[in-house]
Protein backbone atom coordinates (compact mmCIF):
# COMPACT_ATOMS: atom_id res chain seq x y z
CA UNK A 1 0.00 0.00 0.00
CA UNK A 2 1.20 3.39 -1.04
CA UNK A 3 -0.27 6.44 0.18
CA UNK A 4 0.01 9.44 -2.59
CA UNK A 5 -0.81 13.05 -2.45
CA UNK A 6 -3.90 14.01 -4.03
CA UNK A 7 -4.46 17.50 -2.79
CA UNK A 8 -4.48 20.17 0.29
CA UNK A 9 -8.36 19.69 2.31
CA UNK A 10 -9.92 22.56 1.26
CA UNK A 11 -8.27 22.87 -2.19
CA UNK A 12 -11.05 20.63 -3.91
CA UNK A 13 -14.67 22.32 -4.65
CA UNK A 14 -17.35 19.96 -4.56
CA UNK A 15 -17.26 17.95 -8.06
CA UNK A 16 -13.25 19.03 -8.49
CA UNK A 17 -11.63 15.58 -9.42
CA UNK A 18 -7.35 14.71 -9.32
CA UNK A 19 -5.90 12.03 -11.37
CA UNK A 20 -2.80 10.75 -9.72
CA UNK A 21 -0.80 7.68 -10.36
CA UNK A 22 1.82 5.61 -8.82
CA UNK A 23 3.78 2.58 -10.88
CA UNK A 24 1.72 2.83 -13.54
CA UNK A 25 -1.80 2.90 -11.55
CA UNK A 26 -3.56 5.65 -12.54
CA UNK A 27 -6.76 6.51 -10.04
CA UNK A 28 -9.32 9.58 -10.33
CA UNK A 29 -10.02 11.02 -7.09
CA UNK A 30 -13.39 12.50 -6.63
CA UNK A 31 -14.45 15.22 -4.46
CA UNK A 32 -18.31 15.91 -4.22
CA UNK A 33 -20.84 16.88 -1.33
CA UNK A 34 -18.07 16.56 0.99
CA UNK A 35 -17.04 13.43 0.50
CA UNK A 36 -13.81 11.93 -1.84
CA UNK A 37 -13.89 8.86 -3.70
CA UNK A 38 -11.44 7.09 -5.59
CA UNK A 39 -11.57 5.16 -8.97
CA UNK A 40 -9.15 3.18 -11.05
CA UNK A 41 -8.67 5.38 -14.20
CA UNK A 42 -8.90 2.17 -16.71
CA UNK A 43 -12.67 2.18 -18.10
CA UNK A 44 -14.18 -1.38 -18.10
CA UNK A 45 -15.12 -0.93 -21.84
CA UNK A 46 -11.93 0.00 -23.75
CA UNK A 47 -9.83 1.46 -21.40
CA UNK A 48 -10.39 4.64 -21.86
CA UNK A 49 -9.55 8.02 -18.97
CA UNK A 50 -12.84 6.69 -16.80
CA UNK A 51 -12.08 8.99 -14.74
CA UNK A 52 -11.43 11.97 -16.94
CA UNK A 53 -15.21 12.98 -18.11
CA UNK A 54 -17.83 14.89 -17.54
CA UNK A 55 -19.65 14.60 -13.87
CA UNK A 56 -23.27 14.50 -15.36
CA UNK A 57 -26.43 13.66 -12.89
CA UNK A 58 -28.42 10.47 -13.58
CA UNK A 59 -31.09 10.99 -16.37
CA UNK A 60 -34.81 9.53 -15.27
CA UNK A 61 -38.14 9.28 -16.76
CA UNK A 62 -41.46 11.22 -15.33
CA UNK A 63 -44.60 8.90 -16.01
CA UNK A 64 -48.00 10.69 -15.53
CA UNK A 65 -50.02 8.57 -13.01
CA UNK A 66 -51.71 6.74 -15.78
CA UNK A 67 -47.85 5.59 -17.29
CA UNK A 68 -47.73 7.99 -20.27
CA UNK A 69 -44.41 9.54 -20.67
CA UNK A 70 -43.89 12.96 -19.08
CA UNK A 71 -40.60 13.91 -20.11
CA UNK A 72 -36.85 13.46 -18.31
CA UNK A 73 -35.32 15.12 -15.74
CA UNK A 74 -31.66 14.99 -14.14
CA UNK A 75 -31.80 13.34 -10.71
CA UNK A 76 -31.36 15.27 -7.68
CA UNK A 77 -28.69 12.63 -5.48
CA UNK A 78 -27.25 10.49 -8.08
CA UNK A 79 -24.34 11.98 -9.46
CA UNK A 80 -21.87 9.40 -12.40
CA UNK A 81 -19.03 10.38 -14.03
CA UNK A 82 -18.85 9.55 -17.73
CA UNK A 83 -16.16 8.27 -19.44
CA UNK A 84 -14.70 10.54 -22.02
CA UNK A 85 -13.95 7.68 -24.90
CA UNK A 86 -17.74 6.50 -25.68
CA UNK A 87 -19.92 7.81 -22.64
CA UNK A 88 -20.06 5.22 -20.28
CA UNK A 89 -21.62 6.11 -17.19
CA UNK A 90 -20.44 5.26 -13.28
CA UNK A 91 -22.08 6.27 -10.25
CA UNK A 92 -19.97 8.45 -8.23
CA UNK A 93 -20.80 6.75 -5.15
CA UNK A 94 -19.96 3.24 -5.92
CA UNK A 95 -17.89 3.02 -8.90
CA UNK A 96 -20.30 0.69 -10.35
CA UNK A 97 -21.50 0.98 -13.81
CA UNK A 98 -24.77 2.51 -14.45
CA UNK A 99 -25.90 0.08 -17.53
CA UNK A 100 -24.66 -3.19 -15.99
CA UNK A 101 -24.39 -2.58 -11.82
CA UNK A 102 -22.66 -5.98 -11.48
CA UNK A 103 -19.30 -4.66 -12.80
CA UNK A 104 -17.51 -1.79 -11.09
CA UNK A 105 -14.15 0.30 -11.06
CA UNK A 106 -11.64 -0.67 -8.53
CA UNK A 107 -11.97 1.77 -5.76
CA UNK A 108 -9.45 3.07 -3.53
CA UNK A 109 -9.26 4.63 -0.13
CA UNK A 110 -9.02 7.57 0.39
CA UNK A 111 -7.32 9.32 4.17
CA UNK A 112 -7.31 13.28 5.59
CA UNK A 113 -4.19 13.53 7.73
CA UNK A 114 -2.21 16.38 8.45
CA UNK A 115 -4.43 19.02 6.26
CA UNK A 116 -3.65 16.63 3.04
CA UNK A 117 -5.81 14.57 1.51
CA UNK A 118 -3.80 10.93 0.41
CA UNK A 119 -5.06 7.80 -1.67
CA UNK A 120 -4.01 4.73 -0.96
CA UNK A 121 -2.76 2.96 -4.26
CA UNK A 122 -1.53 -0.68 -3.70
CA UNK B 1 -9.83 28.93 -36.33
CA UNK B 2 -9.04 27.07 -33.12
CA UNK B 3 -10.69 28.83 -30.38
CA UNK B 4 -9.34 29.34 -26.64
CA UNK B 5 -12.36 27.65 -24.02
CA UNK B 6 -15.44 26.52 -24.26
CA UNK B 7 -18.24 25.81 -21.59
CA UNK B 8 -19.74 22.85 -21.17
CA UNK B 9 -23.39 22.87 -20.28
CA UNK B 10 -24.24 20.59 -16.83
CA UNK B 11 -26.55 18.57 -15.29
CA UNK B 12 -27.68 21.09 -12.17
CA UNK B 13 -27.28 24.14 -13.48
CA UNK B 14 -23.58 23.54 -13.65
CA UNK B 15 -21.41 23.71 -16.38
CA UNK B 16 -17.42 22.93 -17.48
CA UNK B 17 -14.80 25.36 -18.51
CA UNK B 18 -12.51 24.08 -20.81
CA UNK B 19 -9.49 25.44 -21.88
CA UNK B 20 -7.73 23.39 -24.43
CA UNK B 21 -7.99 19.71 -25.68
CA UNK B 22 -5.36 17.37 -27.01
CA UNK B 23 -5.83 14.10 -28.84
CA UNK B 24 -2.71 12.91 -27.76
CA UNK B 25 -3.49 13.61 -23.76
CA UNK B 26 -6.89 12.03 -24.95
CA UNK B 27 -5.76 8.74 -26.37
CA UNK B 28 -3.19 8.27 -24.10
CA UNK B 29 -4.43 4.80 -22.58
CA UNK B 30 -4.74 3.60 -26.31
CA UNK B 31 -0.97 4.40 -26.90
CA UNK B 32 -0.63 2.89 -23.09
CA UNK B 33 -2.14 -0.43 -24.99
CA UNK B 34 -0.36 -0.09 -28.02
CA UNK B 35 2.97 -0.39 -26.26
CA UNK B 36 1.64 -3.16 -23.81
CA UNK B 37 0.59 -5.02 -26.56
CA UNK B 38 3.50 -4.10 -28.72
CA UNK B 39 1.57 -2.97 -31.44
CA UNK B 40 4.90 -1.52 -33.16
CA UNK B 41 5.54 -5.57 -34.21
CA UNK B 42 3.20 -5.50 -37.07
CA UNK B 43 1.14 -2.92 -39.34
CA UNK B 44 -2.13 -1.85 -38.35
CA UNK B 45 -4.23 -0.48 -41.20
CA UNK B 46 -7.59 0.92 -40.76
CA UNK B 47 -10.40 0.97 -42.98
CA UNK B 48 -12.92 3.30 -41.89
CA UNK B 49 -12.04 6.40 -40.33
CA UNK B 50 -13.08 9.91 -40.51
CA UNK B 51 -12.68 13.86 -40.56
CA UNK B 52 -14.95 16.82 -40.98
CA UNK B 53 -14.34 17.85 -44.06
CA UNK B 54 -16.57 20.82 -43.40
CA UNK B 55 -14.25 22.08 -40.82
CA UNK B 56 -12.55 22.40 -44.69
CA UNK B 57 -15.15 23.84 -46.60
CA UNK B 58 -14.67 27.40 -47.57
CA UNK B 59 -11.03 25.02 -49.47
CA UNK B 60 -13.49 22.27 -50.80
CA UNK B 61 -16.09 25.02 -52.35
CA UNK B 62 -12.50 26.82 -54.41
CA UNK B 63 -12.76 23.18 -56.56
CA UNK B 64 -16.77 23.65 -57.58
CA UNK B 65 -16.63 24.21 -61.36
CA UNK B 66 -19.83 25.93 -61.66
CA UNK B 67 -19.17 29.47 -60.90
CA UNK B 68 -23.53 30.18 -59.85
CA UNK B 69 -22.92 27.40 -57.50
CA UNK B 70 -20.03 28.24 -56.36
CA UNK B 71 -21.30 31.46 -55.17
CA UNK B 72 -24.14 30.10 -53.87
CA UNK B 73 -22.39 27.76 -51.63
CA UNK B 74 -20.04 30.56 -50.52
CA UNK B 75 -23.06 32.85 -49.47
CA UNK B 76 -25.04 29.63 -48.21
CA UNK B 77 -21.98 28.62 -45.90
CA UNK B 78 -21.17 32.08 -44.94
CA UNK B 79 -24.03 33.42 -43.29
CA UNK B 80 -25.35 30.27 -41.98
CA UNK B 81 -22.03 28.79 -40.65
CA UNK B 82 -20.15 25.87 -42.12
CA UNK B 83 -21.72 24.02 -44.39
CA UNK B 84 -25.64 24.35 -43.68
CA UNK B 85 -27.69 25.00 -46.62
CA UNK B 86 -25.89 22.94 -48.71
CA UNK B 87 -25.47 19.57 -47.31
CA UNK B 88 -28.80 17.76 -45.92
CA UNK B 89 -28.99 18.05 -42.44
CA UNK B 90 -29.04 14.89 -40.21
CA UNK B 91 -30.90 14.87 -36.57
CA UNK B 92 -28.71 13.53 -34.41
CA UNK B 93 -26.69 13.54 -30.54
CA UNK B 94 -23.69 11.70 -31.87
CA UNK B 95 -21.87 14.05 -28.91
CA UNK B 96 -24.17 12.26 -25.76
CA UNK B 97 -25.03 15.61 -24.47
CA UNK B 98 -21.71 16.57 -24.19
CA UNK B 99 -20.40 13.37 -22.66
CA UNK B 100 -18.25 12.31 -25.88
CA UNK B 101 -16.35 15.27 -25.38
CA UNK B 102 -13.90 15.60 -28.06
CA UNK B 103 -16.98 16.52 -30.32
CA UNK B 104 -17.34 20.24 -28.96
CA UNK B 105 -13.61 20.20 -27.74
CA UNK B 106 -12.09 19.61 -31.01
CA UNK B 107 -12.15 23.01 -32.09
CA UNK B 108 -9.63 24.08 -28.90
CA UNK B 109 -7.14 21.66 -30.15
CA UNK B 110 -4.22 23.46 -31.42
CA UNK B 111 -2.16 23.02 -34.79
CA UNK B 112 0.66 24.33 -35.94
CA UNK B 113 1.56 25.74 -39.61
CA UNK B 114 3.74 22.46 -40.62
CA UNK B 115 0.77 20.82 -42.20
CA UNK B 116 -2.79 20.94 -42.80
CA UNK B 117 -5.17 20.34 -39.84
CA UNK B 118 -6.78 17.86 -41.08
CA UNK B 119 -3.63 16.15 -41.71
CA UNK B 120 -2.14 16.87 -38.13
CA UNK B 121 -4.80 16.02 -36.12
CA UNK B 122 -5.66 12.79 -38.05
CA UNK B 123 -2.14 11.66 -37.69
CA UNK B 124 -2.48 12.29 -33.53
CA UNK B 125 -5.09 9.59 -33.47
CA UNK B 126 -3.30 7.86 -35.62
CA UNK B 127 -0.16 7.75 -33.93
CA UNK B 128 -1.71 7.01 -30.11
CA UNK B 129 -3.69 4.18 -32.03
CA UNK B 130 -0.82 2.75 -33.35
CA UNK B 131 -2.22 3.07 -36.67
CA UNK B 132 0.05 3.20 -39.45
CA UNK B 133 -2.27 3.59 -43.21
CA UNK B 134 -5.28 5.08 -42.26
CA UNK B 135 -8.35 4.96 -45.15
CA UNK B 136 -10.58 8.56 -44.42
CA UNK B 137 -14.13 9.52 -45.26
CA UNK B 138 -15.66 12.35 -44.79
CA UNK B 139 -18.16 12.80 -41.98
CA UNK B 140 -21.59 15.17 -42.73
CA UNK B 141 -20.96 14.27 -46.58
CA UNK B 142 -22.27 10.69 -45.23
CA UNK B 143 -25.78 11.90 -46.14
CA UNK B 144 -24.89 13.86 -48.82
CA UNK B 145 -26.43 11.04 -51.10
CA UNK B 146 -29.88 12.10 -49.50
CA UNK B 147 -29.31 15.78 -51.20
CA UNK B 148 -33.20 16.24 -53.54
CA UNK B 149 -30.72 17.81 -55.94
CA UNK B 150 -29.03 15.30 -57.62
CA UNK B 151 -26.31 17.50 -59.01
CA UNK B 152 -25.06 19.13 -55.71
CA UNK B 153 -24.39 15.14 -55.02
CA UNK B 154 -22.79 15.53 -58.09
CA UNK B 155 -20.72 18.90 -57.76
CA UNK B 156 -19.75 18.58 -54.14
CA UNK B 157 -18.12 15.31 -54.11
CA UNK B 158 -16.42 15.93 -56.59
CA UNK B 159 -15.10 18.89 -55.17
CA UNK B 160 -14.35 17.20 -51.61
CA UNK B 161 -12.78 14.55 -54.10
CA UNK B 162 -10.31 16.77 -55.83
CA UNK B 163 -9.59 18.68 -52.33
CA UNK B 164 -8.83 15.38 -51.24
CA UNK B 165 -6.58 14.46 -53.92
CA UNK B 166 -4.73 17.50 -54.47
CA UNK B 167 -4.41 19.02 -50.44
CA UNK B 168 -4.68 16.17 -48.15
CA UNK B 169 -3.26 12.64 -49.66
CA UNK B 170 -0.39 13.52 -51.60
CA UNK B 171 1.32 15.30 -48.28
CA UNK B 172 1.25 11.98 -46.18
CA UNK B 173 1.17 8.61 -47.21
CA UNK B 174 -0.61 7.15 -44.16
CA UNK B 175 -3.21 8.90 -45.33
CA UNK B 176 -5.74 7.07 -47.95
CA UNK B 177 -9.29 6.98 -48.94
CA UNK B 178 -11.88 5.80 -51.02
CA UNK B 179 -13.25 8.31 -53.00
CA UNK B 180 -17.14 9.26 -53.14
CA UNK B 181 -19.31 8.28 -55.57
CA UNK B 182 -21.91 10.57 -56.56
CA UNK B 183 -24.38 7.36 -56.88
CA UNK B 184 -27.47 9.05 -57.35
CA UNK B 185 -26.17 9.55 -60.67
CA UNK B 186 -24.84 6.63 -62.42
CA UNK B 187 -23.23 8.29 -65.53
CA UNK B 188 -21.50 10.41 -63.03
CA UNK B 189 -20.80 7.25 -61.06
CA UNK B 190 -18.76 6.05 -64.09
CA UNK B 191 -16.88 9.15 -64.70
CA UNK B 192 -15.80 10.10 -61.38
CA UNK B 193 -14.49 6.24 -60.40
CA UNK B 194 -12.53 6.88 -64.28
CA UNK B 195 -11.07 10.38 -63.57
CA UNK B 196 -10.00 9.64 -60.14
CA UNK B 197 -8.72 6.34 -60.28
CA UNK B 198 -5.22 5.95 -59.92
CA UNK B 199 -4.46 9.23 -57.87
CA UNK B 200 -2.48 9.33 -55.21
CA UNK B 201 -3.99 7.61 -52.11
CA UNK B 202 -6.67 6.47 -53.76
CA UNK B 203 -7.37 3.38 -52.68
CA UNK B 204 -10.91 2.18 -54.37
CA UNK B 205 -14.78 4.03 -54.12
CA UNK B 206 -17.46 4.30 -51.77
CA UNK B 207 -20.84 4.46 -52.15
CA UNK B 208 -22.72 6.05 -48.90
CA UNK B 209 -25.30 3.33 -48.00
CA UNK B 210 -28.39 5.97 -46.91
CA UNK B 211 -29.96 6.58 -50.58
CA UNK B 212 -32.89 5.32 -51.99
CA UNK B 213 -31.49 3.91 -55.07
CA UNK B 214 -31.39 0.30 -56.10
CA UNK B 215 -27.30 -1.30 -56.63
CA UNK B 216 -28.47 -4.14 -59.31
CA UNK B 217 -29.75 -1.02 -61.30
CA UNK B 218 -28.06 -1.57 -65.04
CA UNK B 219 -27.02 1.58 -64.93
CA UNK B 220 -24.58 0.67 -62.78
CA UNK B 221 -23.04 -2.32 -64.20
CA UNK B 222 -20.00 -0.36 -66.27
CA UNK B 223 -19.01 1.42 -63.25
CA UNK B 224 -18.74 -2.25 -61.54
CA UNK B 225 -17.17 -3.86 -64.36
CA UNK B 226 -14.41 -0.48 -64.21
CA UNK B 227 -13.69 -1.17 -61.02
CA UNK B 228 -13.21 -4.97 -61.18
CA UNK B 229 -11.37 -4.43 -64.00
CA UNK B 230 -8.93 -1.66 -61.98
CA UNK B 231 -8.63 -4.05 -59.04
CA UNK B 232 -9.93 -1.13 -57.13
CA UNK B 233 -12.33 -2.32 -54.15
CA UNK B 234 -16.07 -1.16 -53.72
CA UNK B 235 -17.07 -0.34 -50.32
CA UNK B 236 -20.54 0.92 -49.16
CA UNK B 237 -20.80 3.00 -45.99
CA UNK B 238 -23.42 2.71 -43.67
CA UNK B 239 -25.03 5.95 -42.09
CA UNK B 240 -28.86 6.81 -40.32
CA UNK B 241 -31.66 8.87 -41.77
CA UNK B 242 -33.97 9.66 -39.28
CA UNK B 243 -36.14 11.04 -41.98
CA UNK B 244 -36.41 7.58 -43.49
CA UNK B 245 -40.16 6.65 -42.62
CA UNK B 246 -39.18 3.67 -40.79
CA UNK B 247 -36.54 5.17 -38.96
CA UNK B 248 -39.34 8.06 -38.03
CA UNK B 249 -41.18 5.98 -36.14
CA UNK B 250 -38.20 5.54 -33.54
CA UNK B 251 -37.40 8.47 -30.70
CA UNK B 252 -34.24 7.72 -29.43
CA UNK B 253 -31.10 8.23 -31.19
CA UNK B 254 -30.23 4.75 -29.71
CA UNK B 255 -32.34 3.19 -31.83
CA UNK B 256 -32.07 4.95 -34.91
CA UNK B 257 -28.56 4.28 -34.89
CA UNK B 258 -28.55 0.98 -33.77
CA UNK B 259 -30.66 -0.33 -36.66
CA UNK B 260 -30.03 2.36 -39.07
CA UNK B 261 -26.32 1.89 -39.72
CA UNK B 262 -27.15 -1.81 -40.14
CA UNK B 263 -30.59 -1.74 -42.37
CA UNK B 264 -29.06 1.12 -44.84
CA UNK B 265 -26.20 -1.54 -45.78
CA UNK B 266 -28.81 -4.69 -45.41
CA UNK B 267 -31.13 -3.50 -48.24
CA UNK B 268 -27.73 -2.90 -50.70
CA UNK B 269 -26.03 -6.38 -49.67
CA UNK B 270 -29.59 -7.94 -50.28
CA UNK B 271 -29.68 -6.75 -53.81
CA UNK B 272 -26.11 -7.41 -54.56
CA UNK B 273 -26.28 -11.03 -53.82
CA UNK B 274 -30.19 -11.83 -54.75
CA UNK B 275 -29.20 -10.18 -58.48
CA UNK B 276 -26.66 -11.93 -58.79
CA UNK B 277 -23.83 -9.37 -58.63
CA UNK B 278 -21.04 -11.78 -57.29
CA UNK B 279 -21.54 -13.72 -60.12
CA UNK B 280 -21.52 -11.18 -62.67
CA UNK B 281 -18.96 -9.35 -61.42
CA UNK B 282 -16.98 -12.10 -59.82
CA UNK B 283 -13.22 -10.59 -59.19
CA UNK B 284 -14.92 -6.91 -57.81
CA UNK B 285 -13.82 -6.81 -54.23
CA UNK B 286 -17.01 -5.46 -52.40
CA UNK B 287 -16.47 -4.26 -48.59
CA UNK B 288 -19.64 -3.39 -46.06
CA UNK B 289 -18.46 -0.62 -44.17
CA UNK B 290 -19.51 0.38 -40.47
CA UNK B 291 -22.37 -1.86 -39.78
CA UNK B 292 -20.99 -3.85 -37.21
CA UNK B 293 -21.36 -7.55 -37.91
CA UNK B 294 -24.19 -8.67 -35.75
CA UNK B 295 -26.41 -8.62 -38.43
CA UNK B 296 -24.24 -10.70 -41.14
CA UNK B 297 -25.16 -14.04 -39.64
CA UNK B 298 -28.84 -12.75 -39.28
CA UNK B 299 -28.80 -11.95 -42.88
CA UNK B 300 -27.14 -14.87 -44.12
CA UNK B 301 -30.03 -16.84 -41.91
CA UNK B 302 -32.56 -15.30 -43.57
CA UNK B 303 -31.60 -15.28 -47.75
CA UNK B 304 -30.57 -18.95 -47.28
CA UNK B 305 -33.58 -19.90 -45.71
CA UNK B 306 -35.53 -18.25 -48.45
CA UNK B 307 -33.15 -19.26 -51.55
CA UNK B 308 -33.47 -22.85 -50.76
CA UNK B 309 -37.66 -22.13 -51.32
CA UNK B 310 -37.64 -19.61 -53.90
CA UNK B 311 -34.29 -20.91 -56.26
CA UNK B 312 -36.38 -19.93 -59.43
CA UNK B 313 -36.48 -16.71 -58.55
CA UNK B 314 -32.54 -16.37 -58.59
CA UNK B 315 -31.37 -18.37 -61.14
CA UNK B 316 -27.69 -17.13 -61.73
CA UNK B 317 -27.20 -18.02 -58.19
CA UNK B 318 -25.46 -21.66 -57.83
CA UNK B 319 -24.74 -21.56 -54.44
CA UNK B 320 -26.78 -19.95 -51.33
CA UNK B 321 -26.72 -16.59 -50.24
CA UNK B 322 -24.34 -17.12 -47.54
CA UNK B 323 -21.56 -18.31 -49.41
CA UNK B 324 -21.57 -15.10 -51.43
CA UNK B 325 -21.48 -13.41 -48.52
CA UNK B 326 -18.74 -15.47 -47.02
CA UNK B 327 -16.69 -14.25 -50.01
CA UNK B 328 -17.06 -10.38 -49.71
CA UNK B 329 -14.99 -8.10 -47.16
CA UNK B 330 -16.29 -6.46 -43.73
CA UNK B 331 -14.98 -3.98 -41.54
CA UNK B 332 -14.99 -4.25 -37.71
CA UNK B 333 -16.46 -1.44 -36.20
CA UNK B 334 -18.97 -1.24 -34.08
CA UNK B 335 -17.98 -4.42 -32.66
CA UNK B 336 -20.85 -5.67 -31.11
CA UNK B 337 -19.32 -7.29 -27.59
CA UNK B 338 -21.91 -9.86 -26.58
CA UNK B 339 -21.93 -11.28 -22.81
CA UNK B 340 -21.27 -14.11 -24.16
CA UNK B 341 -18.55 -14.06 -26.04
CA UNK B 342 -19.10 -17.42 -28.35
CA UNK B 343 -21.67 -15.51 -29.44
CA UNK B 344 -18.86 -13.08 -31.38
CA UNK B 345 -16.73 -16.11 -32.14
CA UNK B 346 -19.70 -17.72 -33.77
CA UNK B 347 -19.79 -14.65 -35.81
CA UNK B 348 -16.24 -14.62 -36.57
CA UNK B 349 -16.72 -18.22 -38.23
CA UNK B 350 -19.58 -17.18 -40.28
CA UNK B 351 -17.91 -14.63 -41.64
CA UNK B 352 -14.40 -16.61 -42.57
CA UNK B 353 -13.08 -13.53 -40.27
CA UNK B 354 -9.53 -14.23 -40.43
CA UNK B 355 -9.33 -13.91 -44.38
CA UNK B 356 -12.56 -11.40 -44.79
CA UNK B 357 -12.38 -9.15 -41.89
CA UNK B 358 -10.92 -5.66 -41.37
CA UNK B 359 -9.84 -3.40 -38.31
CA UNK B 360 -11.69 0.09 -38.76
CA UNK B 361 -11.64 2.49 -35.61
CA UNK B 362 -14.27 5.01 -36.89
CA UNK B 363 -12.48 7.76 -34.51
CA UNK B 364 -13.37 9.75 -34.32
CA UNK B 365 -17.00 9.10 -33.98
CA UNK B 366 -18.57 8.44 -30.62
CA UNK B 367 -18.62 4.48 -30.96
CA UNK B 368 -14.97 4.45 -32.13
CA UNK B 369 -13.03 0.92 -31.65
CA UNK B 370 -9.38 1.04 -30.62
CA UNK B 371 -7.33 -2.21 -32.23
CA UNK B 372 -7.25 -3.94 -28.74
CA UNK B 373 -10.60 -4.55 -28.89
CA UNK B 374 -9.49 -7.17 -31.85
CA UNK B 375 -5.99 -8.00 -30.24
CA UNK B 376 -7.60 -8.67 -26.96
CA UNK B 377 -10.34 -11.77 -28.59
CA UNK B 378 -9.64 -14.85 -26.60
CA UNK B 379 -10.67 -17.20 -29.53
CA UNK B 380 -8.25 -15.49 -31.94
CA UNK B 381 -4.85 -16.59 -32.78
CA UNK B 382 -1.84 -14.20 -32.62
CA UNK B 383 -2.14 -14.66 -37.06
CA UNK B 384 -5.75 -14.17 -37.15
CA UNK B 385 -5.20 -10.85 -35.44
CA UNK B 386 -2.73 -9.27 -37.26
CA UNK B 387 -4.35 -10.25 -40.52
CA UNK B 388 -8.04 -8.59 -39.02
CA UNK B 389 -5.52 -5.49 -37.75
CA UNK B 390 -3.56 -4.85 -41.01
CA UNK B 391 -2.53 -7.88 -43.33
CA UNK B 392 -6.16 -8.15 -44.73
CA UNK B 393 -6.13 -5.03 -45.96
CA UNK B 394 -3.32 -4.86 -47.10
CA UNK B 395 -4.04 -7.87 -49.31
CA UNK B 396 -7.15 -6.46 -50.65
CA UNK B 397 -5.73 -2.85 -51.35
CA UNK B 398 -2.89 -3.85 -52.24
CA UNK B 399 -1.09 -2.01 -49.69
CA UNK B 400 2.93 -2.31 -49.59
CA UNK B 401 3.57 -1.53 -46.18
CA UNK B 402 7.33 -2.75 -44.89
CA UNK B 403 7.73 -0.79 -41.85
CA UNK B 404 5.65 0.39 -39.19
CA UNK B 405 4.99 4.42 -39.64
CA UNK B 406 2.96 5.19 -37.13
CA UNK B 407 5.03 7.02 -34.31
CA UNK B 408 4.84 5.91 -30.47
CA UNK B 409 3.92 9.28 -28.25
S1 LIG C 1 -13.50 3.20 -22.93
FE1 LIG C 1 -14.76 4.15 -21.51
S2 LIG C 1 -16.65 4.28 -22.47
FE2 LIG C 1 -15.43 3.19 -23.85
Amino acid sequence: MTEVFVAKTGEMASGDRRIVSHAGVEVGVFYWEDTYYAYSNICLHQGGPACEGLLMHQVQDVLRPDRSFKQQKFSETEINFVCPWHGYEYDLKTGRVVADPARRLKSFPVHIRDGNVHVDIN
Amino acid sequence: MTKTNFNIPLSGDRSMPIEGFDTSLHLKHAADQAKARGFDRFPIIDVDSHHYETESFSEILEYLDDPVLQQLAKTASASRHGAFGMLPGNIGYQDMGGRVARYPLRQLEKTGPEAHRDITLTKRWMDALAVDIAILFPTPMLNLGLHPQIEIEVALSRAYNRWLTEKILPNDPRLRSMLYLPFNDPQATYEMAKEFAGKPGVLGFMVTATRNRAVHNDAYMKTYAFLEEAGLPLGFHASYNWNDQTMAMMNKFLSVHALGFAISNMVHLTNWVINALPVRFPKLKVIWIESGLAWIPFLMQRLDHEYYMRKSEVPSLTRPPSDYMREMFYTSQPMERPNDIRELEQTFRMINAPTQLMYSSDYPHWDFDVPSVIYDLPFLSEEDKRAILGGNAARVFNIDIKEKLAKSI
